[in-house]
């Protein structure tokens, strides 16, 4: 079984940084993982993005050309990685910066207004987290103890942040096992 | 109605958007340079030279000719130009890394040389492309991610004065510094920069304008505080002025008259 | 140890202080910078040394200085900064001197682009600099190998005085894998003192001179020959190659290395789902280059397909290898282009069906 997922949007939207705590919490969980940022010119304010595998066996490929899952947090990064996620897969759409449909009628949608979320929670910077949030809800890719334990480590020392990143990865995660709940997603039994 | 146009683009300036992040003040020298090309009308016959750095993509700004150099090796590519075509107007667009690091032998010879070109010198104390290393002009405590318990003086040296350090050579030249991280500093900068390519327009001598210049992105802090950064940090290392005229000012430190030859 | 999750950038500087080097000499170039960030960092922690060089030119001098000198040294930069350090590696391999070099290549040539590719095949394994010498040459495929390989780079340069290049992409610098460092390390070579080091003879030795210059002929020959029986005995002694695959039948042999390796075993997996005969065929060792292993592998296949980041440098050696006894097919991308599994078994499958024609026309 293998979950590969590829995390876009505009450099500081923290993508990287949730890619990695997933490759760390599949990690934790006894999963072979690898972790590939985009790099170059496009990391200074343009779009960034990073892939995510996590397996059961040794990674092959750590490049990913048809995710099974694209998280896309701003409008170039639909744009751009609509057309690539494999049928059937899913699409996981960050509502508030993005302001048009989905096209693809053969994948899965979950819509996260992860802004707006974060910004209710009092913590405007905490999108990313309801982001992951929503993609372990509707996949249970790995579980979501070993993200909090993850929020904890990253943010020690810093309570308030701590809260809030917590509050943002839970209420994404009820939304996303809401949507998996109203059978709009699966939770996946990804890849052979 | 007879509208009049107060401000515009430079012609020697291409109408494209640049890739430098928020509060770099790379723009604005681009821009200054562009307009005292076009003021002097030397745009058609001017070649560029781009570095490694980044302005890396400067041949994508100007719409002048350009080379795009090596690391470092810019005021050599320069010297290939200019002495294949004389009646051209050449410079060199470098940064702290490439000219006072791996460029340093380049840019002593081409100035000890006193070829006939222009440098463009932006000095913003940090590597900036590569995110943030620590530069030759980086300041004393400043910090870097390779001094990441800021510069180290008795491991790293002290920060290279370049102007300063051209200035003593003994061939005729024109060395300046100046910043542009206020509107003032920057009409001032604009003025040596036209200083600095009349003399090559005449043939007179090698020049080299050394700006201050911002780096937000990897000083850490938002465009305002830094050009306040620069006003309380750089300048008072970095003196503003004029260091060097054909004519013979200089205020460069020298050995004794007796020791001169 | 527990395993830890490192990009390969500081899994290589991990593993290089794991392998007891305390000097770092390098500068900075993009996509390997958290190699010397990461150097700059840890070093101090084990009273080590960074030096941040002026250019790649003198960082090549300077660990030129350091090896001399009997201390483990270690430089990475990318494939124009490798360029300019050919000066340096050939003086090094001229005066026999044991470094380690890390290149994350990018594209070219030229500035090129900062992106992954395996254009410098050709420099690293068939000299790079002036003169007659080589390196050894090897090539990681995760970052787990990574950091395996830089420790032995380590031990192969001391055994055999000779530079060691360890050859990765940047995928391989920029991604996160988990890594496990060996608590107790057995060195892969046996080491002995650095007799040979100028440390100052103190009068109770003769001069010990690290040197590349002579200007006898007679004697330059001689040198060269003695550099030569050192690299026969590195073709003897360390080829190292993996084949994955190779247990059932297969029409087609794949070969590949580094991280576009493992892009070809995932596509081996499909090929094998879709009841495709494919094996896979891995160089770890660039040079020596595993001529007679692939030759053998060879044998079973009715075609080969090498599959590179490049217009094309390592099938030369595969040429080489098969002696045209195998029809040998080409995939590569470049300027930073990745290949996917998909695009390695779409190629596999029209080998095949190639094949297949041949036999009902033949």
């Amino acid at each position: 079984m293998q979950n590969d997922l590829i995390i876009a949007g505009f450099g500081g939207q923290g993508v990287l940084l949730i890619g990695k705590m997933l490759a760390y919490a599949g990690m934790a969980d006894g999963k072979e993982v690898s972790w590939l940022p985009s790099y170059g010119p496009e990391m200074r304010g343009g779009t960034c993005n990073c892939t995510v595998v996590i397996a059961d066996r040794p990674v092959g490929s750590p490049v990913v050309e048809r995710p099974w899952v694209a998280m896309v947090m701003n409008l170039p990064s639909l744009e751009k990685y609509e057309e690539m996620v494999k049928p059937g897969g899913l699409l996981l759409v960050n509502t508030s910066l993005i302001n048009r449909e989905v096209r693809r009628t053969d994948v899965r949608v979950v819509k996260v207004p992860a802004n707006e979320i974060a910004n209710r929670l009092g913590n405007p910077r905490a999108a990313n987290m309801v982001a992951l949030g929503a993609y372990l809800g509707a996949t249970r890719a790995v579980s979501l103890a070993a993200v909090e334990g993850l929020v904890r480590e990253t943010f020690a020392g810093k309570a308030k942040v701590i809260d809030s990143n917590l509050a943002a990865l839970q209420e994404g995660y009820a939304l996303g096992e809401r949507e998996a709940a109203d059978g709009k997603v699966v939770p996946q039994e990804v890849g052979a | 109605m007879v509208e009049t146009v107060v401000f515009a683009r430079p012609q020697a300036l291409a109408p494209v958007p640049t890739h430098y992040c928020p509060g770099c003040t790379h723009g604005v020298i681009h821009r200054l340079v562009a307009e005292v090309l076009d003021e002097l009308g030397l745009a058609q016959r001017t070649v560029g030279i781009a570095p490694v750095g980044c302005s890396v993509l400067a041949y994508n700004y100007f719409s002048t000719d350009f080379h795009e150099a090596a690391h470092g090796r810019a005021p050599a590519v320069a010297t290939g130009v200019k002495r294949a075509r004389p009646d051209l107007i050449v410079f060199a667009y470098q940064g702290d890394g490439d000219l006072a690091s791996i460029g340093m032998a380049e840019i002593v010879h081409c100035a000890n040389r006193g070829e006939k070109i222009t440098v463009v010198f932006v000095n913003n104390a940090i590597y900036g492309m590569t995110g943030g290393q620590m530069a030759p002009t980086t300041l004393p405590g400043q910090v870097a991610t390779t001094c990441p318990l800021g510069r180290d003086v008795s491991l790293a040296g002290y920060p290279i004065r370049v102007a300063e350090l051209l200035a003593t050579l003994r061939t005729p030249a024109f060395v300046a510094r100046a910043a542009v991280h206020t509107p003032l500093h920057a009409v001032t900068a604009k003025e040596m920069l036209r200083r600095a390519f009349r003399y090559q327009a005449e043939g007179t001598c090698f020049s080299l304008v050394e700006v201050l210049s911002t780096c937000p992105t990897n000083w850490g802090m938002p465009p305002v505080e830094a050009t306040e950064w620069v006003e309380k940090n750089m300048v008072p290392y970095y003196p503003l002025g004029v260091f060097k005229t054909p004519e013979g000012v200089d205020r460069a430190p020298r050995p004794a008259p007796a020791e001169e030859g | 140890m527990a395993k830890k999750l490192m990009k390969g950038c500081e899994a290589i500087g991990e593993a290089a202080i794991k392998a007891g080097c305390k000097l770092f000499f390098g500068y900075p170039i993009t996509p390997q910078n958290e190699i010397p960030e990461y150097m700059a960092h840890r070093l101090p922690q084990v009273g080590g040394t960074f030096v941040q060089a002026e250019s790649e030119v003198a960082a090549s001098n300077m660990i030129y200085g350091a090896a001399g000198s009997g201390e483990r040294v270690f430089t990475s930069s990318s494939s124009p900064g490798i360029s300019l350090m050919q000066e340096g590696i050939s003086y090094i391999a001229g005066s026999e001197l044991p470094v380690v070099i890390v290149n994350i290549m990018r594209a070219g040539p030229g500035l090129g682009g900062i992106l992954p590719s395996q254009s410098d095949y050709f420099q690293a394994t068939k000299g790079g600099g002036h003169g007659d010498y080589r390196l050894l040459v090897l090539a990681p495929w995760s970052v787990q190998e990574a950091a395996d390989l830089v420790q032995d780079a380590f031990d192969l340069a001391d055994y055999y005085r000779n530079p060691v290049m360890v050859l990765g992409d940047g995928l391989i610098g920029q991604m996160m894998e988990p890594v496990e460092f060996r608590a107790e390390r057995t060195p892969c070579k046996p080491l002995s003192p650095k007799a040979w080091a100028a440390t100052g003879c103190n009068g109770d030795r003769p001069t010990n001179i690290i040197n590349s210059l002579f200007l006898d002929p007679e004697v330059l020959e001689r040198h060269n020959q003695k550099l030569k029986a050192k690299y026969d005995l590195m073709v003897r002694d360390e080829v190292r190659c993996a084949a994955y695959g190779t247990d059932r039948p297969y029409e087609v042999l794949i070969v590949a290395y580094g991280t576009v390796a493992r892009v070809c075993s995932t596509a081996l997996d499909d090929l094998r789902e879709d009841g495709v005969g494919a094996a896979l065929f891995r160089p770890i060792t660039l040079f020596p280059f595993p001529y007679a292993e692939l030759r053998a592998a060879a044998e079973t296949a009715r075609a080969v397909l090498v599959v590179e980041l490049s217009t094309g440098q390592m099938i030369e050696d595969v040429r080489l290898a098969l002696e045209g006894s195998r029809p040998i097919h080409f995939l590569g991308r470049q300027g930073g282009m990745l290949i996917s599994p998909e695009a390695v078994a779409e190629r596999v499958n029209a080998i095949c069906a190639g094949l297949r024609a041949e036999v009902r026309h033949g």
